[in-house]
């Protein structure tokens, strides 16, 4: 598992969580690369389908990252997307998939320093967690994945 | 509507793992509206199933497709050229459209891939409820709109039973007593004098007691 460097797709929410990202990078703070920030008009915009294709693809970790509670700039986005992160996290677990490597995360647009610091968490506990048995599974196969 | 639930992904997989390619094939109608088997859901599947058998190092073409209807003919039909290229089919529809396929295509192995409930309407966003069970005699109009065969539970035509407290069922907090909002639904439209009147036995004749049933509209079949 040395030198394993995990893909990590982060769903971020235009008004904070992407912002927050903005943020962190004006204020110069470093976070892991392995990242791949998807920005979508709201976290409520991300469909469980959304979640499970980016596992098929090979991501090693997902987050959705909405607006603070109460705070989701179409009122409930962010509070829809957590109910579906549970949804998504029990099918996981039905496909075999550990559902620590989705989790649903809240900032505000000032929060640069948070973004960087649950990237960076984020980003340690799928380094821990290793790569996703669907990644590995896919490498032990030819004839890749039809979709 | 009619309603359904996936069934889980350990019981699809042992449908589908002797074969090399299959077709997933949803439907647009009420399958779609209780997010059981619509477009969405057919791509949720494939994805799930594709991963869970990747884990178990089986590798399936997994096609995907999505008809109007799978209970009606002419839309089955649509897909013969699909249907030929593939070794089974996982129907998402409800009973009917799987039923509906295996009739067309007698030499394919159709499996379905939800589990049909009940016909039912939506209370809120994510809940459905029964409301129907098709007796074929419909009494809404002596029962003030709610029906004693699809929410009392033991079907009674003159309730409640005595196990009826504080507005639920015996059965269950969670279960309204149907006899309970009847009455108060009839005395709301002045109408008390419906649940006084006795209900004689039900003929469940025309609720399936005789066999299948079956429409036939003179002027429209062929
Ligand atoms: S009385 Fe019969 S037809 Fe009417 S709603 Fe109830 S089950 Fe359906
Ligand atoms: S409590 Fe009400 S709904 Fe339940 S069985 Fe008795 S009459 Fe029917």
């Amino acid at each position: 598992m040395k030198n394993f460097e995990p893909v990590i797709v982060a769903f971020c929410c235009h008004y904070c969580a992407y912002t927050a990202a903005d943020m962190a990078g004006s204020q110069r703070l470093p976070y892991p690369a392995n990242v791949k920030i998807v920005r979508v008009p709201c976290s409520g915009k991300v469909d469980a389908l959304h979640i499970v294709k980016a596992f098929e693809k090979g991501a090693d970790g997902v987050y959705v990252a909405g607006c603070l509670e109460g705070d989701c700039h179409f009122k409930s986005g962010n509070t829809k997307a957590a109910r579906r992160v549970e949804y998504v996290r029990k099918y996981m677990e039905e496909i075999g998939i550990e559902p620590e490597r989705l989790e649903m995360v809240y900032l505000s647009a000032g929060m640069g320093y948070r973004f960087a610091e649950v990237a960076t968490t984020i980003t340690e506990k799928i380094r821990e967690l290793g790569p996703s048995p669907i990644k590995s599974a896919t490498a032990g196969q030819t004839g890749q994945v039809a979709c | 509507m009619i309603t359904a639930e996936r069934k889980p992904l350990e019981e699809l997989i042992e449908y589908v793992k002797p074969y090399k390619r299959i077709l997933l094939l949803g439907c647009n109608e009420c399958v779609t509206v209780c997010a059981a088997g619509g477009r969405k859901e057919v791509g949720l599947l494939a994805s799930g199933l594709q991963m869970a058998l990747l884990k178990s190092g089986i590798s399936i073409d997994i096609r995907q497709h999505t008809l109007e209807r799978q209970c009606d003919p002419e839309y089955v039909e649509e897909i013969v050229s699909m249907i030929a290229g593939v070794d089974a089919v996982v129907s998402m529809a409800c009973g009917c459209g799987v039923q509906q396929l295996a009739m067309r295509y007698k030499d394919k192995p159709i499996f379905p891939a939800v589990n049909t409930k009940f016909m039912g309407a939506s209370e809120r966003q994510g809940v459905w409820a029964e409301r129907c069970q098709g007796c074929g005699n419909c009494l809404l109009g002596e029962t003030g709109g709610i029906c004693p065969i699809a929410r009392c539970a033991k079907q009674l035509m003159n309730g409640p039973c005595g196990g009826s407290a504080g507005g639920h069922c015996e059965i269950s907090e969670d279960v309204d007593c149907a006899w309970q909002l009847i009455w108060d639904r009839l005395k709301a439209l002045g109408k008390e004098e419906s649940f006084v009147e006795i209900t004689p036995a039900k003929d469940w004749r025309s609720g399936g007691g005789s066999g299948p049933r079956k429409i036939i509209r003179e002027d429209l079949a062929e």
